[in-house]
């Protein structure tokens, strides 16, 4: 395992602290001419998404996280757990509702998203930028009702709920941003 | 047409004003300051060079590398494969040019110092460094306020001492607040202590007050100079007592929205003493588990000949740009910093 001296500290570096991964997603430099120079960091924590403000003096160490990221199919989900799979050892993952967050409203069996572990311990998962998914059931609206900023709320296939526009009826696709929860368009079909 | 106001428009047409910036996150080659303020940054070098020859300066040129650097407690220089240090000031031979009697010297130079990469610093910058005989600290603010007037177009520049700086920001004495003092007045203004530090040194914690809380509040609107800082950070500064019966050293720093831009000190002209703070820094160095650093002994020889009472200032010109620009970091106003 790497050792990360202050030298090396930079935006984007994995660390481990007190046994938790970080992941350093702003470090600012300080140091007054004469004075002792500063690494003012901020860390996210990686197993539960909370900020962490920490300095650093020169020549202090951090040890590096191991922390890495691939591409993970979403199989199936069994009561509180959602189960993944590597696409190349095909090695499972279990992740709880905490872990996956607001992620589940997206995922669909045979998804391939993005998954983060530690130690090889899955810590989060990240579904694609942009997906489609069926409409569940959707309030019928008044004919001639089609003014697109006018929105309603309909349910999609995976149980979650968004906001769609007035003319989107059940049994329709749409394509959905997952980083904002938004509608984007109508698509023609499953993907 | 005079030559000096043909010099000048020929600088008014400016030759990268139409040039397509290229994106340097898109082009590995490219700069990542654009054309255009590269030729702005260089216009500023020329009304520098003329302020310091309309003044009756010469301008100097030292060694980069050299046997012996001056030893920091907290800059690191860069070693030389075969020997030798890439210098962090040009302090050491500009001094052994003031012995051999130079009057009014300035330069325009590289420094480096390991480890320094930030929004405000690069391990590689320019230094103006520039020293001249006869002045004492009061003509030494003069000058450099005159410099920023200069190049900034900003107003008079403010006058507070170290000591007026702390109360203003924090409410406490700096000169005579106890370690413990110090540490209560970081916790009430939720400042983070870094771990790994040594809380029985009051240096320690004026700078990382300095550093976190007063530097940001200094030259809101125009440029402030802060002066007479403790003795113990007096470095090569001639110490004194202040009005109300402080050691003080005669240091000075100007500093321009939170950004420290120059430091100046009326120079200790006592090889003895000099000497003696050399090894205390050392000594602090080999503490804090860094190598000491060779004695410069010829700054030390130059002093014993007889350094003339003068004062000297050095000035980050990245930073100056960078501000008389309107940027934010030092990279908008570098070719290629990083590289």
């Amino acid at each position: 395992m790497t050792t990360y001296n202050t030298s090396d500290f930079r935006k984007g570096l994995k660390v481990q602290i007190d046994g938790i991964p970080y992941l350093m997603v702003e470090m600012n430099f300080r140091k007054p001419g004469k004075g002792n120079a500063l690494y003012e960091c901020k860390l996210k924590n990686l197993v539960r998404g909370t900020m962490l403000d920490r300095t650093y003096r020169a020549g202090q160490t951090l040890e590096e996280a191991d922390v890495s990221e691939f591409a993970a199919q979403y199989l199936y989900r069994q009561q509180d757990m959602f189960v993944f799979m590597n696409n190349v050892t095909y090695e499972q993952y279990e992740l709880t509702k905490e872990q996956v967050g607001d992620a589940w409203q997206f995922l669909k069996d045979g998804m391939e998203c993005n998954l983060m572990v530690y130690n090889n311990n899955p810590l989060t998962v990240t579904p694609p930028n942009h997906v489609i998914l069926k409409v569940e059931y959707a309030e019928p609206t008044a004919r001639g009702n089609t003014a697109t900023n006018v929105r309603k709320p309909v349910k999609l296939e995976t149980g979650a709920e968004i906001g769609a526009p007035a003319f989107v009826n059940t049994g329709d696709y749409l394509r959905i941003d997952t980083r904002t929860g938004e509608y984007i368009e109508r698509a023609n079909g499953p993907e | 047409m005079g030559r000096d106001s043909a010099m000048r428009s020929i600088a008014a047409i400016s030759q990268f004003g139409d040039v397509q910036m290229i994106d340097p996150r898109e082009h590995n080659f490219a700069p990542s300051a654009s054309l255009t303020m590269l030729e702005r940054r260089g216009t500023l070098l020329r009304t520098l060079r003329e302020f310091f020859f309309e003044r009756g300066f010469v301008e100097v040129e030292t060694p980069l590398v050299a046997p012996e650097i001056i030893p920091e407690l907290h800059i690191e220089p860069m070693r030389v494969e075969g020997g030798g240090y890439l210098q962090a000031s040009p302090e050491l031979h500009m001094k052994r040019l003031l012995a051999a009697g130079a009057q009014a010297i300035f330069q325009v130079t590289r420094s480096f110092r390991a480890g320094e990469r930030g929004q405000l610093h690069n391990p590689e910058f320019t230094i103006v460094e520039w020293y001249r005989v006869g002045d004492d600290l009061h003509a030494g603010m003069d000058l450099l306020d005159a410099l920023a007037q200069t190049l900034l177009g900003t107003p008079l520049a403010a006058r507070t001492t170290y000591a007026e700086a702390f109360v203003r920001t924090l409410g406490i004495s700096a000169h005579s607040a106890s370690p413990q003092e110090l540490a209560n007045v970081a916790q009430e203004a939720g400042v983070a202590v870094p771990s790994g530090f040594d809380e029985s040194d009051r240096d320690e914690w004026l700078n990382l007050l300095l550093a976190t809380r007063v530097e940001p509040q200094l030259g809101v609107d125009r440029p402030e100079i802060l002066y007479h800082y403790p003795a113990s950070q007096s470095s090569l500064a001639k110490v004194v007592r202040s009005p109300l019966g402080y050691e003080v050293a005669e240091r000075f720093e100007m500093y321009y929205r939170g950004v420290e831009l120059a430091n100046g000190f009326h120079e200790l002209t006592d090889a003895v003493e000099q000497r003696r703070r050399f090894e205390e820094v050392n000594a602090a160095r080999l503490k804090d588990g860094r190598r000491p650093l060779p004695m410069p002994e010829s700054l030390l020889a130059a002093m014993e000949h007889g350094l003339p009472d003068c004062t000297g200032c050095s000035l980050g010109f990245d930073r100056l740009v960078t501000l008389a620009l309107g940027g934010t970091e030092i990279g908008d106003v570098m070719a290629f910093p990083g590289d």
